[in-house]
């Protein structure tokens, strides 16, 4: 009697010829995310495939677990509590990233940086997710969760939690989200010290810690200084908690080796927050904006219609009106003065930030290191 | 007269197959319990990534099978399954578990693979080969410089190689004589 193998030898083969082609020719090929959404993207069809089957067992291991655990719980909770705790939760999450961006803009107003008077009012909209998969390798610190392009989930939004900052949404699909997590070796943040206002990245290591990365040696940075994002690099709101310094060493180079202890526990993440809406400062300065531009501008407009009773940004306590204030500064500035050497987007002197010396002296701005593009990559290639 | 040495008994070297739910479904199990393991365990979500479920089935299937051709097809299309979860280029682990299933294949018609001491050691010495293709794929093709942290690496082969020894115990129940 013929096996099976032998019997139907030659359709196998030509099916498994097929088939080579079909998985070769997906590997290659992207797709639209979401057909009906076109703007969101697109994705290899690979990864489409293997989410669509993996990610919706994954969505039913956690809907049945939670369905049981909550049950259970509102069995014992009659009242309901746990129901209300949650939702105080998410409250109290929202509040606390509010506070911690109020107080971060309210240092702010104490400096001069409200002599520049960008827009620093952070208006975030998040979108609350769950946490149902990661990458499940040590090579790849990537999470899945449970919210997509449905929920207007889009590549490269922050991810963060009331504690500190988690990573960006790296790939998005309809009905959920691959999260490119913080201590990942492609991962990269524009950082600021709280203390010292220097800038520097933090980046993710092979072995998952975090590092700050270009301060210089002669920089003064001590074990528990707090690092928080700079918002240079667009992706992560300005004054968000990263990390505090874990341990300074001179490094190899001219840069300080700066160790990190992450503000949010990143090996206990359950929900998270995808903020949808970046910040107004954010969003309004597509275009590079010098700071001796703005300064430029400011100079001459410093005599007419200045109040009295106002305490002038030089005054050091920099008043809730002054913060509050509408951005009296267009956001191209037209100014004739002597042509300027172009800065690169992403320049200190281009983006706005707090410890950005311009706002004094624009001709001596301390140099601070470029910030990141939303994906830095130290290695030469990264995939798509 | 010379034979050629073959350390396994003739029952030893007896060829195993599976049914086609077995085939897609184990490598399937293991993907999602390699993704979502880690997550089930809040605290621990970096722990889970020390074991390597989808290497350990391609080991079986491919010690099992001792088909060299099977044993290649099925570490690629399970490497690659593992390649799309990550933010990795695809090939990485597809082209390590190709190695790994062709060895493990190859490996299973020279000597005893059935006891435990032998599962052990096959999936140590794997899971080690493993972690070289992987390294030198992601150094030699995509330029990753990711440094070898080798003490690391035996101590999850030693790991993965304990799990083996459960974890083949199960997956021999799906087992049928070819």
């Amino acid at each position: 009697m013929e096996s099976f193998f032998s019997r139907y030898r030659n359709p196998m083969i030509l099916g498994i010829v097929l088939l080579l082609q079909v998985f070769g020719l997906a590997v290659q090929v992207k797709r639209p995310i979401d057909p009906k959404h076109p703007e969101a993207g697109s994705v290899r069809m690979i990864r489409l495939w293997v989410s669509t089957v993996i990610t919706p067992l994954e969505r039913i291991f956690v809907g049945t677990g939670n369905f049981f655990s909550e049950n259970w719980h509102d069995y014992v909770n009659i009242g309901g509590l746990r129901r209300e705790n949650r939702e105080l939760r998410q409250q109290n999450e929202q509040l606390r990233i509010g506070q911690a961006q109020l107080g971060e803009e309210a240092a702010q107003g104490r400096r001069l940086q409200a002599l520049l008077d960008f827009k620093q009012h952070l208006v975030i909209q998040t979108v609350a997710a769950q946490v149902i998969g990661s990458s499940g390798t040590e090579q790849s610190r990537v999470l899945y969760i449970d919210r997509g392009a449905r929920a207007g989930l889009k590549p490269d939004m922050a991810v963060i939690t009331p504690d500190g900052v988690v990573g960006k949404v790296r790939d998005v699909f309809p009905f959920m989200a691959q999260v490119l997590v913080l201590n990942d070796s492609s991962s990269g943040v524009g950082a600021l010290l709280e203390k010292s206002r220097l800038h520097g990245v933090v980046k993710g290591t092979s072995t998952g810690d975090l590092i700050l990365d270009h301060v210089m040696v002669d920089e003064k940075v001590e074990p528990g200084d707090r690092i928080i994002t700079s918002g240079g690099d667009r992706v992560y709101p300005k004054g968000l908690p990263i990390g505090t310094v874990a341990q300074v060493s001179p490094g190899s180079d001219l840069f300080l080796n700066i160790r990190l202890k992450p503000a949010a526990d990143l090996n206990r993440l359950e929900e998270v927050l995808v903020v949808t809406q970046p910040p107004l400062s954010q969003a309004d300065s597509e275009t590079p904006v010098r700071a001796a531009d703005i300064l430029a501008q400011r100079l001459p407009g410093v005599t007419p219609k200045q109040p009295e009773s106002a305490p002038g940004p030089a005054g050091g306590q920099g008043s809730a009106a002054t913060i509050a204030a509408p951005n009296p500064i267009p956001p191209k500035p037209k100014v004739v003065r002597p042509p300027l050497k172009k800065t690169a987007p992403g320049n200190a002197a281009a983006v706005p930030s707090a410890g950005a010396t311009p706002a004094v002296t624009p001709a001596s701005a301390t140099p601070s290191p470029a910030v990141p593009s939303p994906t830095p990559t130290p290695e030469a290639a990264k995939p798509q | 007269m010379s034979a050629g040495v073959i350390y396994t008994s003739r029952e030893e070297i007896e060829v195993y197959r599976f049914n086609y739910a077995a085939t897609f479904f184990i490598p399937l199990a293991a993907l999602l319990l390699q993704s979502y393991l880690p997550v089930a365990f809040h605290g621990r979500l970096y722990f889970f990534d020390v074991f390597d479920l989808p290497l350990l089935v391609t080991i079986f299937f491919g010690v099992a099978r001792r088909n060299p051709v099977a044993g290649s097809i099925t570490g690629a299309v399970i490497g690659l399954a593992q390649d799309a979860m990550t933010h990795n280029y695809l090939g990485l682990f597809g082209i390590a578990k190709t190695f790994v299933g062709y060895g493990a294949s190859s490996l299973a018609t020279k000597i005893d693979v059935e006891n435990l001491g032998s599962r052990f050691l096959i999936t140590v010495g794997f899971y080690l080969l493993h972690r070289i293709a992987y390294l030198l794929v992601q150094h030699g093709m995509v330029q990753q410089n990711a440094p070898a942290n080798w003490l690391h690496s035996l101590g999850a082969a030693l790991a993965n190689g304990l799990l083996a020894i459960v974890v083949f115990a199960i997956l021999d129940k799906f087992k049928q004589r070819g």
